[in-house]
């Protein structure tokens, strides 16, 4: 902290700045009025990905609005000197993905970027907050930013998943017990042994999902996992650095028996594959469940929202989603779009076919996780299932780049909003692991991935 | 930014919970490199129907509404994704407070950060004002912020919470970044001394 002054929010020092295509240039084009410089562009990175082609990257591919929107950000990053993994760049990908996977996100860093799902990056004990253009433009002169003190929310993840369950399903089904604004306010920690069993990739996936609770960030203490997955990245510590920052980042680890503003302790061990039949995604249910009827929620503007995501969804009230026909899976983001991610899809897929009259579309997370996943031949599973293997970006997660769902097309997709229109207009999302979305895909039917594995 | 201390105004009501920043403004209008404009495609989808014509039952189209400077919303406005547009938007289209009984952070900080004054009043307050807008669209609501209250009807008065911070910054029309920028010297102290990172 920089500074703390009475009736005054605290002045918090950025250890790591992450930028992209669509939240920055306003922020620059406030910089360069005023005449100012990037006050640390050796803290400042830049990615484009939200409205890239995923198709080939070639920005003919995408029109003509964002094509400039991407130029914009070469030509910004090039004048205020920050480095810019640009679309040639085989260190690209959705910024959330590549931030991690390069060793720029590292224990006890306070990261900030234009974007809610930062806090993905709190799967290493970082403090990551998504932020506005507005204060993009103020990291970017002072490298500080202004925050209210939060309250802290510890969610306690008991129990040990059962097979065919995944980090998607826990917080998923967090979610549905949180709601989606139980976070508000707050920071939450997740703690536990179902958390301690993770790995890094399936901690991010359920950090990144923390803001959908509307909690400013999500952490989880770091420990030896965490510490075996920086190792040797390209910008994590080495040599004598690397014993220096352990030790530190040994020390920062919060130790058992923090106080907490609010527990909330889950489950894991009893959970079922998890998917979202409404319009946020609290709006979810163990998959062989029925869709909650009215009278389960005593709220009446809860039961007004209830009754409006299902008529946007055209599903009713008590109706199974076990055997209702798709037409789209999803397999991408930055929840689910890593490695393991698409190993867990190809295993299953392996052998098998995409359903008639279904479109699967599999977009890594970086062009690091596509080369990957084309050396263990992961793309040939994909593309002999019949499935559409892309080049890296957010693609489907919010439709800015024309790979989008149809209005009235169901698409079960591994990515983290369902809102209305989130993955194109009129389309309807249904979130789920990407086991779950795979074995959708197979049968062209939502399906429980148990009884295929 | 505009300065923010008194309003008076009649009331958009919109009273479903938990909207988020992709209704307010979808994805596909945030290819801009500027702020202008962006109120042509406020709530664009619910706005419009699938043929592109305006849906006469949204409340933003129905001529009451017109004019009005204050949007009266269910609670956890502004709730998923933090893009700035919202607020650009809501405020090109004339939207300069909105009343809630909560919003979401992020939204919540990036309407301070323009102008846009985002009140909180509990649960009564808001379904009487409500019921206000029900038996007459026309009806008037003062916010003032100076004395933090909110106003409307036969002398009903509620107060509502700001920090002082951002009270003084919306008061005063002044963006943050002037305080970030006078802490000069204690940046570069807090660099010097943890150099290395
Ligand atoms: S993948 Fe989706 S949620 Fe993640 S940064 Fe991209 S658009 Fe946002």
């Amino acid at each position: 902290m920089v500074a703390q002054e009475p009736e005054s929010p605290a002045v918090l020092y950025i250890d790591l700045h992450l930028i992209h295509e669509v939240t920055s240039p306003q922020a620059f084009s406030g910089l360069r009025a005023a005449g100012r410089q990037v006050r640390r562009p050796d803290k400042t990175f830049a990615t484009m990905d939200h409205s890239t082609p995923t198709l080939a990257l070639d920005l003919n591919l995408v029109d003509q609005m964002a094509a400039a929107q991407v130029r914009q950000l070469g030509k910004n990053c090039a004048e205020f000197g920050v480095t810019l993994f640009d679309l040639e760049s085989e260190r690209r990908g959705i910024v959330h993905i590549i931030g991690a996977e390069l060793g720029l996100t590292q224990p006890g860093m306070m990261i900030v970027c234009g974007d809610s799902h930062t806090s993905t990056h709190g799967a290493f004990g970082a403090l990551a907050f998504g932020i506005g253009t507005s204060e993009v433009e103020h990291v970017l002169a002072t490298q500080c930013l202004l925050q209210t003190k939060p309250k802290s929310f510890e969610v306690r993840v008991e129990g040990r998943m059962g097979l065919g369950i995944t980090a998607k399903d826990i917080i998923l089904g967090v979610m549905a017990k949180v709601g989606v604004d139980g976070g508000n306010g707050h920071v939450i920690e997740y703690t536990g042994p179902a958390i301690r069993a993770l790995d890094m990739e399936q901690r991010m996936t359920v950090c990144n999902m923390t803001i959908e609770a509307g909690a400013r960030a999500g952490m989880v203490a770091p420990d030896d996992t965490t510490f075996e997955y920086l190792a040797g990245r390209e910008y994590a510590p080495r040599d004598q650095a690397w014993d220096a920052a352990l030790e530190n980042w040994r020390q920062a680890a919060t130790d058992d028996g923090a106080a907490y503003d609010r527990t909330v302790t889950f489950d894991a061990g009893g959970l079922e594959p998890m998917i979202t039949y409404g319009t946020n995604p609290s709006m979810g249910m163990p998959i062989g469940d029925r869709i909650p009827t009215l009278d389960h929620f005593s709220d009446v503007n809860q039961r007004q929202s209830i009754e409006r995501a299902l008529r946007y969804m055209d599903l009713k009230p008590g109706q199974r989603l076990l055997g209702h026909a798709i037409d789209v899976v999803f397999i991408g983001s930055c929840t689910n779009s890593r490695i393991t991610d698409l190993r867990l899809a190809a295993g299953l897929l392996d052998g098998r076919k995409v359903a008639e009259g279904v479109r699967m579309l599999v977009v890594p997370g970086s062009q690091s996780v596509k080369r990957q996943a084309e050396a263990e031949g992961l793309h040939e599973i994909f593309r002999t299932a019949g499935a559409e293997w892309r080049e890296a970006g957010c693609s489907m997660c919010l439709a800015m780049n024309g790979d989008e769902l149809e209005a009235g097309q169901y698409g079960v997709s591994t990515s983290n909003r369902n809102y209305e229109g989130r993955q194109g207009k009129g389309g309807r999302s249904l979130l789920a692991s990407p086991l779950t979305a795979t074995a959708s895909a197979i049968r062209g039917a939502i399906t429980d991935p148990r009884t295929m594995i | 930014m505009e300065k923010f201390s008194r309003l008076t105004s009649h009331l958009v009501p919109l009273a479903q919970r938990d909207v988020d920043t992709d209704q307010i403004i979808p994805a596909r209008f945030l290819k801009v490199i500027d702020k202008e404009g962006l109120g042509e495609h406020l709530f664009e989808d619910w706005r419009k129907l699938p043929d592109g014509s305006p849906n006469p039952e949204f409340v933003f189209n129905r001529p009451e509404v017109q004019g009005a400077q204050i949007l009266l919303a269910g609670s956890n406005f502004g709730c998923g994704s933090s893009r700035e547009h919202a607020p650009w938007a809501l405020l090109d289209w004339g939207v300069r407070a909105v009343i809630s009984t909560s919003y979401a952070d992020i939204f919540r900080n990036n309407s301070i950060k323009n102008g846009l004054l985002p009140v909180i009043v509990d649960a009564e307050v808001h379904s009487e004002l409500f019921g206000m807008v029900d038996r007459d669209p026309h009806a008037e609501v003062t916010i003032d912020l100076v004395s933090q209250t909110v106003s409307f009807g036969n002398g009903h008065a509620a107060s509502f919470p700001m920090d002082p911070f951002a009270k003084h910054s919306l008061l005063e029309g002044v963006d943050q970044l002037g305080y970030l920028l006078s802490m000069e010297e204690k940046i570069s102290a807090y660099e010097a001394s943890h150099d290395g990172f």
